[in-house]
């Protein structure tokens, strides 16, 4: 059941954007995030939102996983859009009781709302079409100039890739546990503060035993197949930038100078 | 009294595209006082069967009456269900968590709402049925070897005093040594304290010398449920679920094809020896 | 292939300052010999000091007395840690504890990474692995989807892709189902079998041992029994001190033979059983015909 579920959810199928060097998909990802700041107008989001809208397409991933990313922050959104709707100052154009909507408070959560979404979307398309292997590689590499001021770049991705196999394990083992400790008449389920803390004991004290247990067997094994950190290590799946990653970065950079220039003129 | 398990069904995953039928109409009784082996191969369903037991897992569809009562009823009282129904599961010394061996198996009767006296009591009677040496009782559970951390976490179910212990692959990773060990604790646990085993297991082996009834399970399904003797007639289907009759059996089996007329029920060496000794005297007749 | 000499083995406990609260001798002088191509079944109870022994034979230990070669090269000597690992591989207890990637094919390609194989050689040697267990079908999933034997057979092809000259396996199937200690200990039959590769077993189940060209026995330390398959079997009762299992067959036969059956004291397997009782029945039989012959004959006289 668990080895189903992948941070982010990556959903395994063909497209341009699956194809594309994970590097290019994380810069990409950076970009538009950026760029979500930088346009102030109902141009500005028309063409993010028509950005994103293309990339959806060309990431032949079913509408319904796209969305699935939204659920999540369903709550936080409309938290977002409540206090912003309710609280900014400004010109009144509505009120009942204590209640007042203002039309800068209107206009602020419409854009945090749409800010909000695309931002969602647009992380979600990434790790939708990218593994979290990839990922850790695309990062490895791009952090590899950080090298050279003594930051342990390689150690650091491959904590992130051995963490990323573990979750999975380390779920099954958390709900394995609480089974156990359940049978013997635990209970997780108070809703006092102090019971609660006090039930994660018997919880996360086996946890953290058997997960300082499979690190050590862990690093046995690594030893016994002779890593020795990051000097002298090949890749078996190296990154290698083809034409149509190329042609990828030079449409960012367009659509980048493109949000600026709606900034200037709208 | 006892538990009655009535056309159970549980998927997981349901209504999804990645359901997954775990137990599939299944039926059985549980009495008081008696010793089951529960037998399947991996993914035979044998494991959530014996969580829908003790209400940790809620059937699909079908009912559960735990002494007459419906224990997906309202009114039911799962906690009481959680301490008659005892679960040990596999790697059960993965469990412990307290400062020292007393206190660990002191958790469950404390969880039962009873006085650290009492709880204490519980334990120390528990702890005793588990042959666990006296000195270990203020050790960390971490000091433990496998075996002895084993039994500590055993203890720690026993203590809620059970009227059915479920034991989930007990001999799982020990040595034979081990392995005898607690099987023969197990058996000796039965014997002085009145309740029903159920030992889980994919060995025919272990579970053959020590058992009066034996259920198999396969693809969800409860395939045979009879006596050791019984079951273990079916050698040819218990090849095709990927199980194993006992070696004994097989030994048996093999002599017979050989010419010697001896009977397939043995499921010892003693009770094979005896067997075929007595085969050779009825020849000299 | 290996030699040990006279090796000890002191774990050092700490206290929680660290300084020396005690030690505790795991391995008390073992010698040890084995030859390239050979099949050899280590057991012992849990303490024996098998596991020790195991880490001792590619450098994941280090001798406190005694010395250890491994094709030649001393593990005590630092220069050839990373040389004695490649050549002498191995595999351990817990599945999930060794798989190191999210897919099949890039753990297998771990170790071949760290050794500094070159991209495309990686690939080959991946696909080789995987063939050579079985498991090629499945190198694109995730170790999740795998049961315990599949993921042992895995990591079992993790080790090949170094091209060892020897796999040391340490008690790979101990937290397996039947049907995967099965697959595990075929597999590495198999790559003895066709590829002439070093097989050491650290087992307690005795019917992996079964099939092992030599079988050492240990206890508290040191080597208590060395042998053929045959001869460590048929020592019942010393096993039984040593707190090991025989096969169910050399236990009846041990039983029959207490019970004044004639039979051979090293049966291994059904068949034999099988055949010697079917012998002591034909020859008390063969006894009874000369006996009957003889009454006839003397019958014969008299008339």
């Amino acid at each position: 059941m668990f080895d189903t579920i992948t941070l982010g959810q990556y959903y395994q199928t063909d497209s341009l954007l699956h194809r594309l060097d994970p590097r290019v998909k994380l810069v990409g990802t950076f970009v538009y995030l950026i760029s979500l700041f930088v346009v102030d107008s109902f141009a500005g989001y028309l063409l993010a939102g028509l950005f994103l809208a293309v990339m959806i397409m060309l990431s032949n991933v079913p509408f319904r996983y796209i969305v699935r990313g939204m659920k999540t922050i369903v709550f936080l959104l409309l938290i977002t859009v409540v206090f912003n709707l309710f609280l900014t100052p400004g010109e009144v154009i509505w009120h009942a009781g204590i209640f007042k909507i203002t039309r800068e408070g209107l206009t602020f959560a419409i854009k945090m709302a749409v800010r909000l979404s695309l931002l969602i979307l647009g992380s979600s398309i990434m790790t939708l079409t990218t593994t979290p292997t990839q990922l850790t590689d695309a990062l490895e590499s791009l952090l590899r100039p950080l090298k050279k001021v003594h930051v342990p770049v390689h150690e650091i991705a491959m904590m992130m890739s051995i963490a990323l196999r573990f979750i999975p394990i380390l779920m099954e083992e958390t709900d394995k546990i609480m089974k156990a400790q359940i049978a013997r008449g635990a209970d997780f389920e108070s809703k006092n503060i102090v019971k609660k803390i006090k039930s994660m004991v018997p919880l996360l004290v086996p946890l953290f035993i058997s997960a300082f247990r499979r690190a050590n067997d862990l690093a046995m094994a690594m030893e016994a197949r002779c890593y020795r950190g990051g000097e002298g290590r090949t890749k078996m799946k190296p990154l290698v930038y083809h034409g149509r990653d190329r042609v990828a970065y030079m449409v960012l950079l367009a659509f980048f100078a493109i949000c600026i220039l709606t900034r200037i003129f709208f | 009294m006892g538990i009655k398990i009535d056309d159970i069904c549980f998927e997981y995953e349901r209504g999804t595209a990645m359901q997954v039928t775990a137990l599939d109409h299944i039926s059985a009784e549980i009495p008081d006082n008696q010793f089951i082996g529960l037998i399947g191969h991996t993914g035979s369903g044998k494991s959530t069967f014996v969580q829908t037991l003790n209400g940790l897992l809620k059937p699909t569809s079908g009912h559960i009456y735990y002494n007459g009562e419906d224990i997906s009823g309202e009114k039911f009282d799962k906690k009481k269900l959680r301490s008659d129904v005892g679960l040990v599961f596999q790697y059960p010394e993965h469990q412990l968590f307290e400062i020292d061996v007393l206190s660990d198996v002191m958790f469950g009767p404390r969880n039962l709402g009873l006085s650290d006296a009492e709880a204490k009591k519980r334990a120390l009677e528990a702890l005793e049925s588990v042959h666990m040496p006296e000195k270990y009782y203020k050790s960390s559970p971490f000091d433990l070897s496998g075996g002895q951390k084993r039994r500590a976490a055993i203890a720690g179910v026993l203590a809620m005093r059970p009227k059915i212990l479920i034991l989930d692959e007990p001999t799982a990773g020990l040595d034979p040594k081990g392995r005898d060990s607690i099987l023969g604790m197990i058996s000796d646990m039965k014997k002085k304290l009145n309740m029903t085993i159920i030992l889980v297991s994919h060995s025919m082996d272990d579970v053959a010398r020590y058992v009066d009834r034996i259920m198999v399970m396969g693809g969800g399904k409860l395939l045979y449920d009879d006596e050791p003797v019984k079951v273990f007639r079916h050698v040819q289907e218990l090849e095709n679920l990927g199980l194993a009759a006992p070696q004994i059996t097989y030994i048996m089996k093999l002599l017979r094809e050989k010419g010697l007329d001896v009977s397939t029920d043995a499921l010892t060496v003693e009770e094979a020896a005896a067997e075929i000794m007595a085969h050779r005297r009825e020849l000299h007749v | 292939m290996i030699k040990i000499q006279k090796l000890i083995h002191d774990y050092i406990k700490r206290d929680d300052e660290g300084n020396v609260a005690g030690t505790q001798r795991a391995i008390d002088g073992v010698d040890l010999d084995v030859k390239t191509g050979q099949f050899i079944a280590i057991l012992g109870h849990n303490g024996s000091g098998k596991s020790t022994l195991a880490k001792h034979l590619n450098a994941l230990l280090f001798p406190t007395e005694g010395t250890v070669w491994v094709d030649g090269m001393d593990t005590s000597d630092e220069k050839n840690l990373w040389e004695i690992r490649r050549e002498a591989g191995m595999v351990f207890q817990n599945p999930d504890n060794q798989i190191i990637a999210q897919v099949v094919e890039e753990d297998v390609g771990f170790g071949p990474e760290n050794i500094g194989v070159p991209t495309d050689e990686i690939w080959k040697r991946v696909e080789e692995s995987l063939k050579a267990v079985g498991m090629w079908e499945h190198r694109k999933k995730s170790p999740n989807r795998l049961s315990g034997g599949q993921k042992q057979r895995v990591s079992i092809a993790g080790v090949i892709a170094m091209e060892p000259k020897c796999i040391v396996l340490d008690e790979p199937t101990a937290m397996l189902d039947p049907n995967g200690r099965k697959e595990v200990i075929s597999a590495a039959m198999k790559l003895n079998r066709t590829k002439g590769i070093t097989i050491i077993l650290i087992t307690h189940y005795m019917e992996e041992a079964i099939n092992a060209d030599r079988i050492i026995v240990m206890d508290r330390g040191k080597v208590a029994m060395q042998g053929t398959p045959r001869e460590i079997f048929s020592q019942v009762d010393r096993m039984k001190e040593l707190q090991l299992d025989v096969p169910q067959v050399t236990l009846l036969a041990h039983e029959l033979r207490g019970m004044g059956l004639k039979i051979p004291d090293s049966i291994l397997t059904k068949e034999e059983l099988a055949a010697a009782l079917l012998d002591v029945q034909t020859g008390q039989n063969s006894d009874r015909g000369a006996d009957s012959e003889k009454k006839e004959a003397a019958h014969g006289d008299q008339n």
